[in-house]
C-alpha cells in the first residue's frame, strides 16, 4: 500500500468503529452525531478517484466525508462538542460540516435537499467550464424524494455533470427499504438516467465505479451510483438499532463485509505490510483520536457575541460593507427606550443580549 | 448626440463599451421627469447586472423563449443566451435547489417564482439551504441569490394565487427581503439585491408592472443602487404616520391627499425594505406625528404591521398619542367575487378611516365622564 495522503486517512476510519462518539447536546432523534462506522469507508474509496476541485455535497452523516476533504480530527470533534474550534465554529453541529476551500458543500439536515443542491453544484461547475463533477450523497431513504426526480430531470436536460450517489444502508432510519420503496433498486431509479450498482463495502470497487463515473458524467450528463453498504449503529443516539432488525444481521454483515476487514485481508495477502504494521497504525491513529478529543474538550465555548455574527454576510446596506449582525445590532438602528418610562422588563444579567444583540 | 455624450459622463466617465440595455430607458434626456414602467425597470435592472457580471443568471418558468411570464424579462434570452437565461420544468423544489447549489459555488442566481404562492414548494431551500448556511457555516457558505416574483393579490385570481409572502419570508433571519412600490425602486432595490452577498427575497407585485412612474436621471445610470434596510419617506406630514409597502404605498398616498384636505396632515413612509426593518425611520417619524397606521395586503396575524406596532411601543411608547392601528387584508383565504375580493384587501377609504381613527384619539380621558 502506497503511503499516499488519501491512504493513510483510510485506517483513520478505523478510529470511528468503537465506540460511536457521543454528542453532548440533547438526545434527540435528529441527534446524528455518530452512526458514522463502517458505512463510511467508501468516501475515501471515492476520493482516491477524485480531485479537491470536484465536489460533494451529502447528507448529515458528513463527518468521515469532512475528513476525506481534508478536515481535522480536532474540527470534528470541536464541533460535535459545540466548540469554538469546530469546523462551523461550534454553530453549525453536527449535521452542518463544511470545507468550501476543498469543495465540500455540507452537512444538511433536510432529508434530500442535499441532491437539487449537488446539481446545482454541478451547474455552475459546468457554467464556470471547470471541468470537474459533483458528488452528490443521499440514502436509501431519500431516494424517494420528489424533489431528487426533478433535480435529475432538469440534470438530465441540461447534461450537468452531476454524479448522484445513494449510500443504500438498507434502513431510512428504522424503515427497512423494502418498506418504502416500491423499487429499491436505486441505481435503475433514475430511467432515462444510467445507473451502477457498486459494492460500497470495497473500498477499491468503490474508487473505480468513481472514477468511471466521472469520466461518464463529464461528457453525457448526469449518472447514478448506488453504493451497497451496511449501517452497524441505530440512526442516532437515540436509536438502539435492533428493534427493526436482529442482531444476527447485524453481526453477519460485520463478519462477512466489513470493508476494514477486507482491506486489511488484500494489504496482509499481498504482504504490502505486516499485522504489527498494521496494528502499529491503528495504535496510532487511535492514539490521534484520543489526543483530538482531548485538544477538543479544552477548546472553549463560543464567545456569547457569537450569537450574532454571520447572520449575513454583509450589513444591511450596500452602502455598509461591514461584517453582518441582526437587524438592529448596531445602536442607531435601534432607539433608546424612553427612561423616563422605566425599563422594568430589562433583566439585570450584564449579558443579556436581547433578541437582537443590542439591548 | 448631446445626450448621448451626457449619458457617457453619468456612466462614471470611462469609455467603457457597454452593451446597451436591450429596453433602453435612455432616450433623450429632457427638463421634464422621464416616465418608466415598473416591468421595464425591472427588466432594465437584470439587463445591466447580467451585463455588469457574468456570473449573473436567470432562470425560472418561461422566463426565455416566452420572454418571461410577466414579460418581465423580455429580450434577455436573445441577448444573453441559453446558458444565462434558462427556462425550468414546473419544478420549484428542483430548480430552486439548484439555484442555492450554483450560489453555494459562487454564482450570482436570479431565480424567478411565477408568483410567489409557487414559492413554497420551494420554500424548504429558501430557508433551510439558502438563509441559514451562513451562520450554520460561520460564515463559510454565503449564498449571493435573489428570489424573486409576484407577490400578494392580484385580481380575481382567487385563494391559492393572492397570499402575501412579505411576513412568511420577513421573519427568517438570514434571509433580507424587499418589496419596491415604483420604478426607482425597482431599479434600484433589484440591483442591490443581485449585488448583494445574502439571499434576497424580492417581493414585486403584478398590478404595478403595468404602472409608469417617473425616474429621476440617477436613477436611470446603470451605477444606481439604492442602499438595503432603508426606507423611503415619500410624503412629509406631521399628523399621522402611515407606514406602507407595495402596492399599499400608491393607496396611502392617494389616502393622504384625502386627509390633506380634512385638515390631516400624513407622513406616509414606504418601507422598501422588510427585512432589515428600518425601525429608526418609522420611529423617528411617529415621535415627531404620534400615531401611526400600518397597512398592508397580507393576513392580520403575525403579519408586518403587527411587527411594526410592537417595534413602535417597544422604542416609542410615550410619544404616542393613540393607539397604534394597523390595516390588513381580511383573515380569510382570498374568495374569487369581485365584490368579495374588494373587501378583502384594504382599500382608500379604509386607510382614511383608520388614520382618522388614530387622529380623533386625542380626546382627554376627562371629558368622557
Amino acid at each position: 500500500m502506497s503511503s499516499s495522503p488519501s491512504s493513510a486517512r483510510w485506517p483513520s476510519c478505523a478510529g470511528w468503529r468503537s465506540p460511536p462518539i457521543p454528542s453532548t447536546r440533547r438526545n434527540s432523534s435528529v441527534d446524528s452525531a455518530t452512526c458514522t462506522t463502517a458505512r463510511k469507508l467508501w468516501p475515501i474509496g471515492m476520493e482516491a478517484a477524485i480531485t479537491k476541485k470536484d465536489c460533494i455535497i451529502t447528507a448529515y452523516r458528513d463527518h468521515c466525508t469532512f475528513l476525506g476533504r481534508g478536515g481535522t480530527l480536532l474540527q470534528v470533534f470541536s464541533e460535535l462538542m459545540g466548540r469554538k474550534d469546530g469546523c462551523s465554529k461550534g454553530k453549525g453541529g453536527s449535521m452542518h460540516f463544511y470545507k468550501k476551500d476543498a469543495n465540500f458543500y455540507g452537512g444538511h439536515g433536510i432529508v434530500g435537499a442535499q441532491v437539487p443542491l449537488g446539481c446545482g453544484l454541478a451547474f455552475a461547475q459546468k457554467y464556470s467550464k471547470d471541468e470537474t463533477v459533483t458528488f452528490a450523497l443521499y440514502g436509501d431513504g431519500a431516494a424517494n424524494q420528489g424533489q431528487l426526480f426533478e433535480a435529475l430531470n432538469i440534470s438530465a436536460l441540461w447534461d450537468l455533470p452531476a454524479i448522484l450517489v445513494c449510500e443504500n444502508n438498507h434502513y431510512g432510519m428504522g424503515t427497512a427499504e423494502w418498506r418504502a420503496a416500491k423499487s429499491p433498486s436505486y441505481y435503475k431509479r433514475g430511467d432515462y438516467v444510467p445507473g451502477l450498482k457498486v459494492d460500497g463495502m470495497d473500498a477499491l470497487a468503490v474508487k473505480q465505479a468513481c472514477k468511471f463515473a466521472k469520466e461518464h458524467a463529464l461528457k453525457n450528463g448526469p449518472i447514478i451510483l448506488e453504493m451497497d453498504t451496511y449501517r452497524y449503529h441505530g440512526h442516532s443516539m437515540s436509536d438502539p438499532g435492533s428493534t427493526y432488525r436482529t442482531r444476527d444481521e447485524i453481526s453477519g454483515v460485520r463478519q462477512e463485509r466489513d470493508p476494514i476487514e477486507r482491506v486489511r485481508k488484500l494489504i496482509l495477502s499481498h504482504d504490502l505490510a505486516t499485522e504489527k504494521e498494521l496494528k502499529d497504525i491503528e495504535k496510532e491513529i487511535r492514539k490521534e483520536v484520543d489526543e483530538a478529543i482531548a485538544q477538543a474538550k479544552e477548546s472553549p465555548m463560543p464567545d456569547p457575541s457569537e450569537l450574532f455574527t454571520n447572520v449575513y454576510a454583509k450589513g444591511y446596506g450596500a452602502e455598509k460593507g461591514e461584517e453582518g449582525g441582526a437587524p438592529g445590532g448596531e445602536k442607531g438602528q435601534r432607539l433608546q427606550m424612553n427612561l423616563c418610562h422605566g425599563d422594568i422588563t430589562a433583566p439585570d444579567c450584564k449579558e443579556w443580549l436581547g433578541p437582537w444583540g443590542n439591548h | 448626440m448631446w445626450g448621448i455624450l451626457r449619458q457617457k459622463v453619468v456612466a462614471g466617465g470611462s469609455p467603457l463599451v457597454r452593451i446597451r440595455p436591450v429596453v433602453s430607458a435612455l432616450r433623450s434626456y429632457s427638463s421634464a421627469a422621464k416616465e418608466m414602467m415598473v416591468r421595464d425597470a425591472l427588466n432594465s435592472a437584470l439587463d445591466e447586472e447580467m451585463s455588469a457580471d457574468p456570473k449573473v443568471f436567470l432562470m425560472g418558468e418561461e422566463v426565455g423563449e416566452y420572454q418571461g411570464a410577466y414579460k418581465i424579462s423580455k429580450g434577455l434570452l436573445d441577448k444573453y443566451g441559453p446558458e444565462r437565461v434558462l427556462d425550468t420544468p414546473i419544478t420549484e423544489a428542483g430548480f430552486t435547489g439548484i439555484g442555492v447549489g450554483a450560489a453555494y459555488y459562487g454564482l450570482k442566481p436570479v431565480v424567478e417564482f411565477m408568483t410567489f404562492n409557487f414559492s413554497m414548494q420551494a420554500i424548504d431551500h429558501i430557508i433551510n439551504s439558502a438563509a441559514k448556511s451562513n451562520y450554520m457555516s460561520a460564515g463559510q457558505m454565503p449564498v449571493p441569490i435573489v428570489f424573486r416574483g409576484p407577490n400578494g393579490a392580484a385580481a380575481g385570481v382567487g385563494a391559492q394565487h393572492s397570499h402575501c409572502y412579505a411576513a412568511w419570508y420577513a421573519s427568517c433571519p438570514g434571509l433580507k427581503v424587499l418589496a419596491p412600490y415604483n420604478s426607482e425602486d425597482a431599479r434600484g432595490l433589484l440591483k442591490a439585491a443581485i449585488r448583494d452577498p445574502d439571499p434576497v427575497v424580492f417581493l414585486e407585485n403584478e398590478l404595478l408592472y403595468g404602472e409608469s412612474f417617473p425616474v429621476s436621471a440617477e436613477a436611470l445610470d446603470s451605477s444606481f443602487c439604492l442602499p438595503i434596510g432603508k426606507a423611503k419617506i415619500e410624503r412629509e406630514g406631521k399628523d399621522v404616520t402611515i407606514t406602507a409597502f407595495s402596492k399599499m404605498v400608491g393607496f396611502s398616498l392617494k389616502a393622504a391627499d384625502i386627509l390633506a384636505k380634512e385638515g390631516i396632515s400624513a407622513e406616509v413612509i414606504n418601507l422598501r425594505s422588510i427585512r432589515p426593518l428600518d425601525r429608526a425611520t418609522i420611529n423617528a417619524s411617529v415621535r415627531k406625528t404620534n400615531r401611526l397606521v400600518t397597512v398592508e395586503e397580507g393576513f392580520p396575524q403575525h403579519g408586518i404591521g403587527a411587527e411594526i406596532c410592537t417595534s413602535v411601543i417597544e422604542d416609542s411608547f410615550g410619544y404616542l398619542d393613540a393607539p397604534v392601528e394597523r390595516i390588513s387584508g381580511a383573515d380569510v383565504p382570498m374568495p374569487y367575487a369581485a365584490n368579495l375580493e374588494r373587501m378583502a384587501v384594504p382599500q382608500v377609504e379604509d386607510i382614511v378611516r383608520a388614520a382618522k381613527r388614530a387622529c380623533y384619539r386625542a380626546r382627554p380621558m376627562a371629558a368622557v365622564a
